[in-house]
């Protein structure tokens, strides 16, 4: 129920810019900082939308220009904290808290503001739980969004990065909250409706289009046997043998190696129709090789790719495109079938003994993003598959009641840079959590969720882990040459490989020998643009060639 | 650049390959260059190094340990150009490198 209090400021504010900009949803872009003093009102909560790959950078910029006297005390709502902007409206007096998943580019300064008392956080959440929690008790006063397109009654075409966007209108419109929406282009003939104009009040074009990041392109180039061989690993012992059928990758390096080894060695380790089918993930460039040779069904998009617009575009069958023929993503959606899936496999700044990992650092706010929901055992999951079921005999073993079990991959390599080790007795999350003031350390995912770590030195299985003790030795086992490494048990260590709780690429049939950049089905950026026949238009920055 | 030496007992296994030389990686930033060469040492392994990296003796000495244990060799003279390569790369290059040895 949304409190009759609120509906009648809502109304206030409505009559407020009738009366100085007249009827009609279009608001001229030079007098955007004079509209939002008028339906901002000091506490409001405003919802930003701004996520790892779009943001809403004028509304942000006009956001953060509005009179502090007259606006202030807003509670700031952002799945990603990626713009100077969003953190000038702190130092600027105008919000003192916020609510985020993720804070990227933002982090470290983000942890200063918050170390000096400028900030104030609400919580750190994953997607999901920040978008659940704008229907319940983060309900927006206010939400400023973002659309490609728009025409004057407020129809929006948000396209390729919908994205986040049918999560905040919904919790907006539907609980008596404006809504404000940047478009790049307003116009009369829209190619698509993603968003109803029923549910926008307001609509300005924007001097130049809101800012895309080509997060998900991964440079084939930059790929190095370190990481082709923690790839071919992956592909053995965890891929082979469970034959997971619907997965998520994460957006690292790690991940586009096996994306781009599909084709050469999945292909003959038979994964090719019994793995790897469907997948919730962005339209990643590396997966255009797995595409073209037939192994993937279909792909839940939670967002677009700079540049991938027309190869997906060609793909129907796969991409979830309108009856226009563009992809739409959408992130709460994407998330689902992800947190859903059979596997996870990402990556991670730290992890500690007992598999617990954190991408916050002592110094760094970075934040989770949607990996909390990602890699997670889902507790809540009830169908079956042969990846589940195969997973949950092994963690479940002798127990009474028989259960799946998700599959939870971080794959990692030991050291982030010289003398820079991603195994650590302690994480620095413990710290964070002293400087923010948080309750509990900031843990992305708990150890009890993780099912198997992978490094260059091998794979460790801790679903065959029974005691504590061995699932830390099994975790010391793969934690290479790092402090936490030299400190194993070295005949625990030699029992859990007895077991086959840990492999080396030897148990594994792997030859050093054979870990080679020739494997790859795309050596380079320029590869992958043959492979997708000239769709793929990769942004400048990538193309050296 | 420093230059280390090491000298280990060796295992049963000689190279048997017929190979004058084998060179895994190349000298370039965070890597290196292996050259691994069958000598007669008594059965022992020797590891001469060159690095960019100063005061990391310690962990050049675990990382021959353990490949040591692993591969098990002997009478083999490998002779290392590194350019900054984090322990697990260096591993990876003694591997390669001796495997074509073997």
């Amino acid at each position: 129920m949304t409190s009759p209090d609120k509906i009648a400021r809502r109304k206030d504010k409505l009559e407020r810019v009738a009366k100085v900009f007249g009827p009609g949803k279009v608001i001229p872009a030079d007098r955007t900082v004079e509209f939002l003093e008028l339906i901002l009102s000091p506490g409001d909560r405003v919802v930003h939308e701004g996520d790892n790959q779009k943001q809403g950078d004028f509304l942000a910029e006009k956001l953060a220009q509005v009179d502090p006297k007259k606006v202030n005390g807003l509670k700031l709502a952002v799945s990603c904290i990626g713009l100077p902007e969003h953190l000038d409206l702190f130092e600027n007096g105008i919000a003192e808290v916020v609510d985020f998943a993720y804070a990227g580019p933002q982090g470290g300064r983000l942890a200063e503001l918050v170390a000096n008392g400028t900030v104030k956080i609400g919580a750190v959440h994953t997607y999901v739980e920040l978008y659940a929690r704008y229907f319940a008790e983060l309900r927006p006063d206010v939400a400023c969004l973002v659309a490609i397109d728009a025409d004057a009654e407020g129809n929006l075409y948000t396209g390729s990065n919908t994205e986040e966007t049918p999560a905040l209108v919904e919790a907006a419109a539907f609980g008596g909250g404006i809504v404000v929406v940047q478009a790049n282009k307003l116009t009369d003939n829209l190619r698509r409706v993603d968003i109803p104009g029923e549910w926008v009040d307001f609509v300005i074009e924007s001097p130049k289009p809101f800012h895309l990041e080509a997060l998900f392109t991964k440079d084939p180039a930059l790929l190095d046997e370190t990481r082709i061989l923690m790839a071919m690993m992956a592909m053995k012992a965890i891929y082979q043998k469970y034959l997971p059928k619907v997965l998520n990758h994460g957006v690292g390096f790690n991940t586009a190696a096996i994306e781009l080894l599909l084709p050469t060695y999945g292909e003959e380790l038979g994964l090719k129709g019994k793995a790897c089918t469907h997948w919730a993930l962005n339209p990643h460039p590396t997966m255009i090789p797995a595409i073209e040779s037939g192994f993937v069904e279909a792909i839940a998009c939670i967002g677009g790719e700079v540049g991938m617009e027309d190869y997906v575009a060609s793909k129907p069958d796969i991409f979830p495109l309108g009856r226009d023929g563009s992809l739409r993503s959408n992130r709460f959606y994407g998330q689902m079938a992800g947190h859903f899936a059979d596997m996870f496999v990402g990556a991670t700044l730290q992890i500690d003994p007992f598999a617990n990992s954190s991408t916050v650092t002592a110094d760094r706010l970075a934040g989770f993003g949607g990996a909390p929901n990602f890699g997670a055992e889902n507790r809540a999951r009830r169908h079956l598959s042969e990846a589940f079921l195969r997973a949950g005999a092994e963690a479940h073993a002798g127990e009474y009641m028989p259960q799946g079990r998700k599959l939870v991959v971080q794959m990692v390599e030991t050291f982030q840079g010289a003398n820079k080790p991603t195994f650590v007795e302690r994480l620095e999350a413990w710290d964070a959590m002293k400087t923010a003031g948080f309750a509990v350390p900031p843990v992305m995912i708990y150890g009890d969720d993780v099912s198997h770590i992978v490094t260059e030195e091998g794979v460790a299985n801790l679903l065959l882990c029974r005691t504590m003790e061995e699932r830390e030795q099994a975790v010391r086992g793969v934690a290479g040459f790092t402090p936490v490494g030299l400190k194993r048990d070295h005949a625990m260590v030699a029992n859990l490989r007895d077991r086959g709780v840990i492999q080396r690429a030897e148990d594994l049939g792997i030859r050093k020998t054979d870990v080679s950049r020739d494997r790859l089905a795309a050596r380079n950026i320029h590869d992958l643009v043959r492979w997708s026949g000239g769709l793929y238009n990769p942004p400048s920055r990538f193309r050296n060639w | 650049m420093e230059h280390l030496s090491f000298e280990f007992d060796g295992g049963p296994n000689a190279p048997k390959s017929g190979k004058p030389y084998s060179v895994a990686g190349v000298v370039a930033s965070s890597n290196l260059e292996v050259l691994a060469q069958p000598k007669d040492l008594g059965g022992k392994v020797r590891f001469e190094v060159s690095t960019t990296v100063a005061h990391f003796e310690e962990a050049w000495r675990a990382v021959f340990a353990d490949f040591i244990e692993r591969s098990q060799p002997r009478d083999v003279l490998f002779s290392i150009n590194d350019f900054a390569a984090i322990p697990p790369v260096v591993s990876l290059r003694l591997d390669q490198a001796w495997e074509a040895l073997a």
